[in-house]
């Protein structure tokens, strides 16, 4: 038997194919796969923000949204539907151009980001050979909109918050590509999907650099939370110091842009997490591997949760850093290890200690 | 080398922080302080210390703690308590005594920092714990706080 989603995919990717000439149904399987990411976008959005507050609600010994529908299924939703319902608001001094323009910066570029990952062995709409390369340039996409945002809005909170977004980035990035790096070391290859085949034989690849790669995890996820501006790195919307930073002049819909692109740029990098050194899709020992019925993104979204929740335990445990420890930590702490790191697991390799 | 031993440390008081919150996060669903309050009228209680109003408590025989001193009037820093008091004869002893005819609360006045309280001499008033306190006409917000024909108890200004 086959593969199920693959089953349904290819049963309707045939049936385009009978109806219409080549080239209509080439476009038409486009706007479905786009239509189905955006689907999933949303969707996963949403409930990222619902757990989000259960989360939150949990680990302060309070309940959460309890009151829409059951356990608050529907509370974001109700809450999306408030957003759509209300008025964009502007001030008059703003750069319309740009101040338009920057949600959508922001929230096409986690949509990019999004399209590259293997959520299982057929679910992947674009599988390039620089896979990793493609999505570490395209989620650095998202502080331009941060940036133009703050700017555009004419108020010094604002630009305040996205001048630290533009700071905060520049130097984790260099932790996150370095990670990253130290792990491509070990994988020899930036497709997504090889990475998840040398998974499959020798073992996640946490296991397989062990020292190393453990090292380099703990960095992705320092790094990928400031990433991600949340707690304890959100300096760039510090509500106790700069109102709502640098969306403070945003409303109705384009603030929640922004609000969903946060929620789904932790997503993004939960996934590369999980696919770096949690063998992505792939099953723990391998367990679900003859039953082929097993819809193996279960195994993906399963891990993916884990991450986030880890990232939401860092949320809301951690006190906010100040700017000047969030310098120190990345430049005096995680760059040196992170090097050091690099050159371990070079030598790990070199001679021939991975497991 | 204090660069190693601050990396350790740094990490050490992190989980130890994670571990509490950790905690909570297992434990929420049972030990969860949320009080969903209209659906749990019925079973609600306040905590000892909440302050809700000033009442006045009576015993079995209608009788107060009150001698009117009038401590918690020139206490109360926004004037919500007046006193109205006379000197009455005492039948027991047969000499003039000062004797409160109402203790007047306004309710609308209080913010409820508890001087009055901590100024009375004999602990005639005490914080209730009664929550629900809006009414829609602000004069039932004037409470008297002694009872109809209640007296002071014998013996309490000694």
């Amino acid at each position: 038997m086959m593969n199920l989603p693959l089953n349904i995919t290819k049963t309707v990717h045939d049936w385009i194919f009978s109806i219409m000439p080549d080239t209509a149904a080439t476009i038409t399987i486009w706007v479905i796969v786009a239509a189905a990411y955006l689907a999933l976008f949303a969707v996963a959005g949403l409930y990222l923000v619902l757990l989000e507050r259960k989360v939150a609600a949990w680990f302060q010994l309070r309940l959460g949204p309890n009151r829409v529908g059951p356990f608050g299924m529907f509370q974001t939703m109700a809450d999306a539907l408030k957003l759509v319902s209300k008025e964009l608001t502007s001030n008059d001094r703003i750069d319309k151009f740009l101040y338009n323009l920057a949600p959508y910066f922001v929230i096409v570029a986690s949509l990019i980001a999004i399209g590259v990952f293997p959520f299982s062995q057929q679910f992947q709409a674009f599988d390039i050979n620089i896979g990793l390369f493609f999505l570490f340039s395209v989620s650095s996409i998202g502080v331009i909109g941060i940036l133009l945002g703050g700017w555009a809005s004419n108020n010094k909170y604002s630009l305040i918050g996205a001048m630290r977004s533009g700071l905060q980035t520049i130097s984790y990035e260099l932790s996150v590509g370095l990670s990253i790096l130290t792990m491509v070391l070990l994988t020899g290859t930036l497709q997504l999907s090889e990475i998840i085949e040398i998974q499959r034989t020798g073992g996640w690849l946490i296991l397989q650099g062990h020292i190393p790669a453990v090292i380099a995890f703990m960095i992705f996820m320092i790094a990928g939370t400031a990433e991600t501006n949340r707690a304890p790195f959100d300096l760039v919307e510090a509500e106790s110091e700069l109102g709502a930073g640098f969306h403070t002049e945003y409303s109705g819909m384009k603030f929640a842009y922004f609000f969903l692109a946060e929620f789904i740029n932790m997503f993004i990098i939960a996934s590369i997490a999980v696919v770096l050194f949690f063998g992505g899709w792939l099953s723990p020992f391998g367990i679900t591997e003859g039953i082929t019925w097993f819809p193996e993104f279960l195994w993906f979204l399963i891990k993916v949760l884990v991450v986030i929740m880890t990232m939401m335990w860092f949320r809301w445990t951690f006190p906010r850093l100040r700017v000047d420890q969030l310098l120190t930590l990345e430049w005096k702490y995680l760059l040196p290890i992170n090097l050091v790191n690099l050159v371990i697991m070079a030598i790990v390799i070199w001679l021939n200690w991975t497991i | 080398m204090s660069y190693f031993s601050d990396i350790y440390n740094g990490i050490k008081t992190l989980l130890t922080g994670m571990s509490v919150t950790g905690g909570y996060f297992i434990r929420a669903r049972k030990g969860s302080l949320t009080q969903q309050y209209p659906d749990n009228r019925d079973t609600l209680k306040m905590f000892d210390r909440f302050r809700g109003e000033v009442v006045m408590p009576h015993n079995e025989n209608n009788e107060h703690y009150c001698t009117g001193c009038q401590s918690c009037e020139i206490a109360c820093p926004n004037g919500s308590i007046e006193i109205v008091w006379d000197r009455q004869v005492d039948p027991e002893t047969g000499k003039k005594k000062k004797m409160i005819d109402k203790h007047i609360y306004h309710l609308s006045m209080c913010t409820m920092c508890g001087l009055c309280i901590e100024a009375c001499p004999t602990d005639a008033i005490v914080w209730a714990q009664n929550y629900e306190n809006s009414v829609y006409d602000r004069a039932l917000l004037t409470k008297v706080l002694n009872q109809p024909g209640s007296k002071v108890k014998a013996g309490i200004e000694e």
